[in-house]
């Protein structure tokens, strides 16, 4: 899929590069990890993990606290960088581009990627404004009204808030804010989107509305979300990728987050190949 | 228990009380001693022997400059070091953490060493002399940690998931800070730097260790001799003739005016934009 970029597309990163590596899979990888490994000031949180992201396609990434879900997450669209101490190893390519090759620059991996967080954080400006700044910050100045309300639509919050774009975000209730967020991503037509526990802070009401927009959502982007909640998981997600903390500690005396396995999300619910896997989804363990 | 609370509560109002008696005391005394002098003539006049005709116009006017100097250079430098410490210092290097204590310690050093320091170094050092620059400039020095500490704190309180959305959105470092971090923080920064602002324009040591004029007759420009008000204040209080003293009086509500002016316009700024993150 083909979409408009910023007016200085990063070539390597362009999403056509896709045609050249894509491989014989039914639905093209978005994200290919390899052996990835990310550190905290040397300390691994989460140890060589390999897995595929594919497009149009909804991941989820579950486990306990601590197994570096929430890590992995972070190193697809590089906000691990502004975390002083985080060093990576291993590889993430994007549509065939690793991303942490030395002349890419995490600003433009940003800019394909868009990131919703846990807590919801609209900016502190109006609800039109906090739209509109990824599409200033692009250059994407031209028909921007279009372009908040396209946001706006398709985060199912248009109806809700077009008599007041001009207010204070803040005037939002959580899940309105959280939807606003989403928005805010949605306004750059970015090819992914990551989503950190985005309703965690919701209740059920909101939560139920967020999933509603994944369902929708997954027809244009990959999402890949990091939950607590396995219902959750079992409702939106078409593949989950089980974590889970080391039993033993490693050489350096931790223990680090691991991928257990990725599967079709029917089957780590009701078939595991891991009895760890088993146990978590099963609520004896974690 | 409810003695101890009515006991505790006497003890905080006695503690209120001794604050505002004083001040209230001092206010009400230099209103009746200033009142008579309070007219135009303070105002418009320059100081003279004849305090029938002396007014502080010259030094109303220094103080004036005093503080656009202050503006000028001291908010924007006080702004960038303050941004630079939160949003680029690496906190872990020592030559940051030395920069951190270093400014610090330097808000809590007595005004009439940075008096000494332009002395040495604007007046004599760089030969500007006795000019009202470079008061300008040492009162810069002076009130540049105050501005520098306002600042940090309300970019501090910025909320981190503000600066992670503009990221995660593809901005520039530069762009989260100057599109979201310090538009969020202007109000406090403005508030930290009236405050800072009244305090130097009460300043009265340094000024007048670098040799600040005991008679300025003439309208102040950056590079003449000046007297500023609280300069003025002092000379009037130290003739021996009671009509100066009235005058010294009137020219304390001036100054007095001027700072709860600023003080006023700080607290409309903090309201008008009080966020709740």
């Amino acid at each position: 899929m083909v979409r408009p970029v910023a007016d200085a597309p990063l070539r390597a990163l362009d999403v056509r590069a896709e045609d050249e590596s894509s491989s014989a899979l039914p639905k093209a990888g978005v994200f290919d990890v390899r052996g990835l490994t990310v550190r905290y000031d040397g300390v691994a949180a989460v140890r060589d993990v390999t897995l595929e992201i594919r497009e149009r396609e909804v991941t989820a990434f579950i486990g306990p606290s601590g197994c570096g879900k929430s890590t992995i997450l972070r190193s697809f669209n590089r906000m691990n960088d502004l975390i002083p101490g985080a060093t990576v190893e291993g590889s993430v390519r994007y549509h065939g581009t690793d991303l942490y090759a030395g002349d890419v620059d995490p600003v433009e991996v940003r800019r394909r990627i868009g990131m919703v967080f846990q807590k919801p954080n609209p900016f502190p400006k109006s609800i039109h404004d906090n739209v509109a700044f990824g599409p200033r910050v692009l250059g994407l100045k031209h028909d921007l009204d279009e372009r908040v309300e396209r946001a706006l639509r398709q985060a199912a919050l248009w109806d809700e808030v077009k008599d007041r774009l001009g207010r204070n975000a803040f005037a939002l209730s959580g899940g309105q804010q959280q939807r606003l967020c989403i928005a805010r991503c949605l306004a750059v037509e970015p090819d992914v989107l990551l989503m950190d526990e985005p309703a965690s802070a919701l209740d059920p009401i909101s939560t139920a509305r967020i999933e509603d927009l994944m369902h929708d959502l997954k027809r244009e982007y990959a999402i890949v979300i990091v939950t607590h909640n396995m219902q959750q998981a079992a409702r939106v997600a078409d593949r989950t990728a089980f974590f889970s903390v080391a039993a033993e500690p490693d050489a350096d005396g931790v223990r680090s987050g691991l991928l257990i396995e990725m599967d079709e999300t029917l089957r780590i619910f009701t078939q595991p190949s891991d009895s760890r896997t088993e146990g978590y989804v099963t609520g004896r363990f974690g | 228990m409810r003695l101890r609370q009515g006991l505790f509560r006497a003890a905080l109002l006695a503690s209120v009380a001794v604050g505002l008696l004083a001040l209230g005391a001092l206010v009400v005394r230099v209103v009746i001693d200033g009142w008579s002098y309070l007219d135009w003539a303070l105002l418009s006049n320059a100081p003279s022997s004849d305090s029938t005709v002396a007014g502080a116009r010259p030094a109303i006017l220094a103080t004036l400059e005093l503080m656009a100097i202050v503006i000028v250079l001291g908010v924007p430098v006080g702004v960038g070091t303050a941004i630079y410490l939160e949003e680029f210092a690496d906190g872990r290097r020592w030559y940051n953490r030395l920069l951190e204590v270093n400014i610090q310690n330097l808000a809590a050093v007595p005004s009439i060493v940075y008096g000494i320091l332009g002395l040495g170094f604007l007046v004599h050092g760089a030969n500007l002399g006795r000019v009202l620059l470079a008061g300008g400039l040492i009162l810069t020095l002076l009130v540049l940690p105050t501005i520098i500490i306002a600042a940090r704190e309300s970019i501090r309180a910025v909320p981190q998931g503000v600066r992670l959305g503009a990221f995660a959105l593809g901005a520039t470092p530069w762009q989260v800070v100057s599109k979201q971090v310090l538009p969020a923080a202007i109000p406090g920064i403005a508030t930290g730097s009236i405050l800072a602002l009244s305090r130097a324009i009460g300043e009265s040591a340094p000024l007048l260790m670098i040799g600040a004029l005991l008679y300025a007759p003439k309208d102040p420009t950056l590079l003449s001799g000046f007297v500023a008000l609280p300069v003025q204040i002092y000379n009037w209080i130290r003739l021996p003739q009671p009509e100066f003293h009235g005058l010294a009086a009137a020219a304390i509500v001036v100054l007095l005016v001027l700072l709860l002016t600023m003080n006023a316009v700080a607290i409309l700024l903090r309201n008008r934009f009080q966020r709740r993150w």
